[in-house]
């Protein structure tokens, strides 16, 4: 048993970089991640922390700063929400069809215009189609978990590719939680030096980036699907020896809670689907035969585990907390996009979206809508498909 | 101290990585209209049209003068713009 | 500053590091620059090239140019690349290596200006050079800050630039970086001993470096040097060196101090097919131009 703190999330993410030795971090204040830029700088400064900060001057030049660094060599990390991880959207791409192994924390902020500084996950679905490995966590503990797990995914050298690690703004990043921290030499020891594919620093003549033809190009893209889907491997062993370093797995790409005998399936992810669980259980203990799968990663999508869980069963109801304006929320379209691989006959499915903008949504609405779904399917009817669900 | 090594392993797969390679664009001395032709008699050794050939071709010994490497002159002319003593004559390619 | 001549001599220091081949357009201004850092750096260098000429100069994968390490790097972020990999070598102990961010003017002045900014400010040990060809030149030749002042370019196509040229080296010289330096390919031995100079300093070290187009500028190839050379003989372009809290005239350009001495500005202006519509009028906008920059320079010597 390792030392417990009680800690924020963004604390969390900061102690999470510090464990894992990051070395340089280049990061821009944007609310709600400054804690962690903060506890970051506050780390370093005291000696805590053997690294270096770059105070860049925008999030542009942060994740630009960040993949230099990286590249020449170094563990780094940096983490953003919203408009800033709008504003560096080009080095999203760029670094991850560069291969170059990057941590980049991800508070989740609802996306303007207007101003609004409270948590959805538009920000983070954003960033889908970029080749990052997206990771979500549910509770400050998995956070940290997640964070220090996401530099040893993304050194592995059939990976090589920048993983992005989510916890919404204000509902994890401000509030405290307790948090278990292994013991820093176990760690070491786990995680490993840094590795990556190729290193720019003098030793050699070696030019990245330069102009390449179409066929080329391609080629390279395709590989990064290649790796993506190797990555689906790597993070099952990753979460598996960590497991046996910390006592804490938490099943992988997805996490599966009472969805073994369900006849129905609730999808969320994030801290919501803390409370989607609550009233998944208040719901069993009715008699209701609803599990929850939580989506951990969202790329690489997770369609066999999830296939293996949905095959079969009557209704599926997904909750999104993000739309893609003109259809429909991220996660629905990824799992029927991908279901439909498998099987002509999908089970009764809907999809909720909730919460944009920051709305509050409560076990209690969780409750009703899930109990509403199942009885609706069970008298033969077929409810909404997409439901945009509001509250005031 | 632990942690801050590191361990180049290399890439499974393609990754935009380029390496130096003399004609990228191909024997770039196909671009020419016109060629430099030296006249090893005027030449005074100054170097001048080897420091400024943007493409590097031009050697000059002190003992045989400049050479030009022809297959990827691009026929720029200005060797023969900087030459001191007119030793460098742009003469049209046929 | 007496500048001596290196032994050996300039040209075999930068042999076999800028290979022949390349894309470039015959008379470019980029690779003799490449050069002269070849002579100071040989392989030992890292360019951070942001969406400029140079990014297509070096040629396509998986061949590359220059016998050196490239970072291509997207657009703004010269500056910012090379900070963090500036601060990474600094971590790993590799202090052979020097970081140097080689963008053009639009990716400095214009697009690039807050990163710039930004390193410069927190004086990252790196040498930033601005290849100044004085418009968009990779994207077909359109205006940037860096135009000079009655230049036609595809977005001023009938009345020309209507602004002076943005001097970046007197906007670095008040971020306080501790070297600042404006160059020339026509003075490569001027350019070499700045590199010299720069690569001793800690800290953010800034080189504007002029660099003819003959594409865009619209003269043949064969005038890159000349005209280049002219710049600095009509006092349009002054090579300086700022350090220790003042200006230091470098050698090219002292006689130049003397107006009397200076070439007449037409005979810079009449070469170039770019200023072939340029009225008597705007033609003295220029000289008053060379004459307040002189005034700037004088003062702060």
């Amino acid at each position: 048993m390792g030392k417990v703190v009680s800690i924020t999330g963004n604390y969390a993410v900061a102690y999470a970089a510090k464990m894992a030795r990051v070395q340089v971090v280049a990061a821009y204040p944007i609310t709600p991640q400054t804690s962690i830029v903060e506890k970051l700088a506050e780390f370093i400064e005291s000696g805590e922390l053997d690294a270096v900060m770059i105070r860049v001057e925008s999030e542009h030049s942060a994740l630009a700063a960040t993949f230099g660094a990286a590249l020449a060599g170094a563990r780094a990390f940096t983490a953003t929400s919203s408009h800033g991880l709008l504003y560096m959207h080009e080095w999203v791409h760029w670094t991850s069809r560069a291969r170059v192994p990057v941590v980049m924390a991800i508070v989740t902020r609802t996306i303007g215009t207007p101003w609004n500084i409270w948590p959805d996950h538009s920000d983070f679905m954003d960033q889908r189609d970029t080749g990052w490995i997206l990771g979500f966590g549910m509770d400050n503990q998995e956070v940290f978990d997640l964070t220090v797990q996401a530099f040893k995914i993304s050194e592995d050298p059939r990976v090589y590719l920048p993983v992005m690690i989510g916890l919404e703004g204000f509902i994890l990043g401000h509030t405290t939680m307790p948090v278990e921290l292994p013991d820093q030499k176990e760690l070491d020891e786990w995680l490993g030096p840094r590795r990556q594919g190729y290193v720019i620093d003098g030793r050699e003549p070696l030019a990245i980036g330069n102009l390449a033809w179409p066929e080329d190009t391609e080629e390279m893209f395709m590989d990064i699907q290649k790796a993506m889907e190797e990555a689906k491997q790597v993070i099952k062993e990753v979460d598996e020896s960590y497991g046996k370093l910390t006592g804490r797995r938490y099943g992988g790409l997805i996490q599966c809670v009472g969805c073994s005998n369900a006849k129905y399936i609730a999808i969320a992810m994030g801290a919501w689907a803390g409370d989607l669980i609550e009233a998944v259980q208040k719901l069993r203990d009715e008699g209701y035969p609803v599990g929850v799968v939580r989506i951990r990663f969202v790329r690489p999508f997770p369609i066999e585990d999830l296939w293996k869980i949905i095959n079969g069963v009557k209704g599926v109801i997904v909750f999104d907390r993000a739309i893609s304006f003109g259809a429909w929320g991220q996660i629905y379209t990824d799992l029927v996009a991908g279901l439909a691989q498998y099987t002509r006959n999908l089970p009764v499915l809907s999809n909720i979206v909730a919460g944009v903008g920051g709305v509050n949504v409560t076990h209690i609405d969780f409750y009703k809508l899930v109990k509403n779904f199942v009885d609706i399917v069970e008298k033969g009817e077929q409810p909404p498909v997409f439901t945009w669900y509001h509250k005031r | 101290m632990v942690g801050q090594g590191l361990i180049i392993e290399p890439i499974n797969y393609r990754v935009p990585i380029s390496r130096p390679k003399k004609g990228v664009a191909g024997k770039t001395g196909f671009w020419r209209t016109e060629r430099p032709v030296v006249d090893k008699e005027k030449c005074v050794k100054c170097w001048l049209c080897e420091i400024y050939c943007p493409v590097d071709v031009i050697r000059v010994e002190p003992e045989t003068g400049p050479t030009i490497d022809y297959d990827y002159c691009k026929g720029c002319g200005v060797c023969s713009n900087v030459c001191p003593s007119g030793a460098i004559t742009m003469v049209p390619e046929e | 500053m007496a500048q001596t001549r290196p032994k050996p001599p300039l040209p075999y220091r930068m042999r076999d590091i800028v290979l022949p081949g390349d894309a470039a357009c015959p008379g470019c201004p980029i690779p003799m620059a490449w050069k002269v850092l070849a002579s100071v750096f040989r392989e030992k260098m890292i360019l951070v090239i942001p969406a400029c000429c140079s990014s297509v100069v070096v040629g396509a994968y998986p061949g590359n140019s220059i016998k050196a390490s490239v970072v291509h790097v997207a657009f703004a972020s010269a500056a910012a690349v090379a900070s963090g990999i500036a601060e990474a070598l600094r971590r790993r102990g590799i202090n052979d290596v020097q970081v140097i961010a080689w963008a053009g003017d639009g990716g400095t002045a214009d697009i690039g200006m807050a990163s710039l900014s930004g390193a410069a400010e927190r004086n990252h040990d790196m040498i930033y050079i601005m290849y100044d060809n004085e418009a968009y030149m990779n994207t077909g030749i359109q205006r940037s800050s860096s135009t000079p002042f009655g230049a036609w370019t595809t977005t001023t196509p009938i009345i020309g630039k209507t602004e002076h040229k943005k001097d970046v080296a007197r906007i670095m010289i008040a971020h306080g970086v501790p070297y600042v330096a404006t160059a020339s390919i026509a003075y490569p031995h001027d350019f070499y001993a700045k590199l010299q100079k720069a690569r001793r300093i800690r800290g953010f070290k800034f080189i504007h470096l002029h660099a003819p187009c003959p594409t865009g500028w619209r003269f043949d190839p064969k005038y890159t040097v000349q005209i280049a050379k002219l710049a600095v003989e009509t006092g349009l372009w002054v090579l300086y060196e700022y350090y220790d809290g003042k200006i230091h005239l470098s050698g090219p350009s002292r006689p130049y101090m003397d107006p009397a001495k200076r070439k007449p500005v037409e005979e810079y202006l009449k070469l170039q097919g770019r200023f072939k519509k340029i009225t008597p009028k705007k033609i003295e906008e220029i000289k008053k131009y060379v004459d307040m920059t002189w005034d700037w320079i004088k003062k702060h010597m």
